[in-house]
């Protein structure tokens, strides 16, 4: 771990503003995000880093600033084609389409680049196609075997579990996970932890984590965010030590101890 | 390969087919001619409400349009009438691209009623259009030809017909279990989800809403042709609303349910009206708020769910597609 050359960034922020009838949930955010980096993005309840996953991501309009992703600019772009260009995220609420299987989830995650989707003369059984490498990727994230439940059926780990696997499915050179382990036992949340760091080879992830032995373990680099400002962003041993950083997470009789 | 998967539920299918088959020697020709169109309506209906969660109350633009083009084509032109219908398809579905393109960003309500106000536009083109609609008169006279067979009587004319009612259902059904309807329920169901897997949710509505406006058109146009003339009624908005108290009656997203309910409004109408009933729409609309508080599935949807628990000893059976399941009118209502 631990090489944050922060060359050319393969996902950039600038200045983005989000409000919300005046006020700011995100306010004035630069980020820069170093190509193979594990990026964390920490901050209290409410800091404004689920907004910020929203609007590099397209499902909120920035009220200012923009957002670059390789060579190109993402502002006002739609989410679906954000997605195509190799951005991908996972919801911090589980999202998922009730009916489905999490094999037909993961189908449909794969199915998206190959336009399989527009063919309605089809027999849906043409998705089988991408049923074996729906399965390795069901396997990889720990639910081998629950292929063929309906997915609103599963535990909430498995749901978890199942939003990982799909933003893996995609593909993407940047993977936003927003508290990918969240409500997880310790079991599940080692077992995420091994899997982020197997599929970061050759892409770039941004997690957000309250989870501080998972940020330890995984980030290269952390930000963090406070009411919608980076408060602090570098390395996690120094992020960890940090005066203000510990201010606004434990409170100013802390920070003075 | 079609046929193939049509053949692995047997007992339904043929049911229904047969009952496709024998109707007119039961109900009143004429009468069991507006059944299977309205069912095939209804099912174009289900396309949009049931598998894609948007509820269109402006349908009666593509089943009216259809009806007048339909007309239009075996008036002037005189050529067999599956032109006429195919051509009124085609219509109600060029119809459907800017109707669809200014109304399928909207969600919920708001798509309920710009697809109602686009077709009170239709209704209003169609009426002050007096030289080629005729007007509140409506199109008179129109012919079915087909190679100098002689259609004019509805018994034989509904044997005519029905090879079109059912090539729709064929489509409507190969649609909704294509990888194209799997995208559909994935957008129903969580259309932020699928915008995050790389979907264009827009452009998918607006496939279906194309789709299911020439499968209401093909109804609509055959319609027409039965009857001979094509009135202000097939645009006015109480058709739309009846195709959609035909889904809910029969059920959701079940496709087939459709059927069902265009069978019990067309069948109770026509009862209704011999009875000299003037108010018919009392009646109808208090047996459609009974059925809705009763069998939230409708009709059908309650039937298959039954005939479901009494097979669930053998769960293989059962296959997952999405598209099968019976879904309650409350889902889709929580969806839009
Ligand atoms: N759609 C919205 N409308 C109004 N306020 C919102 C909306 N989304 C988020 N907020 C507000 O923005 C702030 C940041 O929220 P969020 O980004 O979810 O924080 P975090 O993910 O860091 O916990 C919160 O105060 C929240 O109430
Ligand atoms: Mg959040």
């Amino acid at each position: 771990m631990g090489d944050p050359v922060p060359d050319a960034p393969v996902l950039a922020a600038r200045g983005l503003v989000r409000e919300f009838r005046g006020f700011r949930a995100v306010d004035g955010v630069n980020l820069d995000i170093a190509e193979g980096s594990v990026h964390a993005l920490v901050g209290p309840n409410g800091a404004g880093k689920t907004t910020l996953f929203n609007l590099l991501t397209g499902f909120l309009k920035p009220t200012a600033g923009s957002v670059r992703l390789g060579p190109h600019e993402l502002a006002g772009r739609s989410p679906e084609r954000i997605a195509r260009l190799g951005l991908a995220r996972s919801f911090q609420i589980t999202s998922l389409f009730g009916e489905l299987t999490p094999r037909q989830h993961v189908e449909l995650a794969l199915a998206g680049r190959t336009g399989l989707g527009w063919r309605f003369w089809r027999s849906d059984k043409a998705l089988g196609r991408f049923a074996d490498r729906a399965d390795e990727l069901l396997g990889e994230v720990g639910l081998a075997g629950h292929g063929d439940v309906p997915a609103g059926a599963l535990a909430y780990g498995r749901k978890r579990a199942l939003e990982l696997a799909l933003a893996l499915a995609l593909e993407p050179k940047v993977l936003l996970l927003d508290e990918p382990t969240a409500g997880m036992g310790a079991e599940d949340v080692d077992r995420t932890v091994e899997l982020v760091r197997r599929v970061k080879a050759g892409r770039t992830v941004v997690l957000v984590e309250h989870n501080m032995s998972v940020v330890s373990s995984l980030a290269d680099r952390v930000t963090v965010l406070q009411q919608g400002r980076v408060l602090a962003e570098g390395p996690y041993d120094r992020i960890r030590d940090d005066r203000r950083v510990i201010t606004a997470y434990l409170g100013d009789s802390h920070a003075a101890r | 390969m079609i046929l193939s998967r049509l053949a692995g539920r047997p007992a339904p299918l043929a049911v229904g087919l047969a009952a496709a088959l024998v109707l007119p020697w039961f109900v009143y020709p004429p009468v069991a001619l507006d059944i299977a169109c309205w069912a095939l309506f209804a099912a174009a209906v289900d396309l949009l409400l049931g598998f894609t969660g948007l509820l269109s109350f402006g349908h009666a633009a593509f089943w009216g349009g259809a009806a007048y083009g339909s007309g239009l084509i075996a008036v002037h032109s005189g050529l067999p009438f599956p032109v006429a219908i195919l051509g009124g398809a085609a219509l109600a579905a060029a119809l459907a691209v800017p109707i669809g393109y200014l109304s399928v960003r909207l969600r919920g309500i708001y798509f309920a009623m710009v697809t109602l106000a686009f077709a009170q536009m239709v209704y209003f083109v169609a009426n002050q259009w007096r030289d080629v609609t005729g007007g509140e008169n409506g199109l008179q006279g129109i012919p079915r030809e087909l190679f100098g067979l002689d259609l004019s009587d509805p018994f034989f004319f509904y044997y005519a017909g029905l090879p079109f009612v059912l090539a729709g259902f064929l489509v409507a059904w190969r649609i909704v279990r294509s990888p194209f309807g799997r995208v559909l329920v994935s957008i129903r169901d969580n259309p932020a989800r699928a915008r995050a897997l790389g979907y264009s949710v827009e452009r998918y509505k607006l496939l279906a809403f194309v789709l299911s406006a020439a499968l209401s058109g093909l109804a609509g146009g055959l319609f027409a042709l039965g009857h001979g003339f094509a009135s202000l009624q097939e645009v006015y908005w109480t058709t739309s609303g009846q195709a959609v108290m035909m889904v809910v009656l029969g059920g959701i997203g079940t496709l087939w349910g459709g059927a069902v309910g265009a069978a019990l409004v067309v069948e109770l109408n026509d009862y209704l009206a011999t009875a000299g009933f003037q108010e018919t729409g009392i009646i109808t609309g208090a047996i459609f708020i009974v059925v809705v508080l009763l069998f939230r599935r409708g009709v059908w949807g309650t039937a298959r769910a039954l005939l479901a628990r009494r097979g669930a000893p053998r769960p293989e059976q059962r296959e997952p597609a999405p598209s099968e399941a019976g879904r309650s009118a409350e889902t889709v209502q929580a969806e839009g």
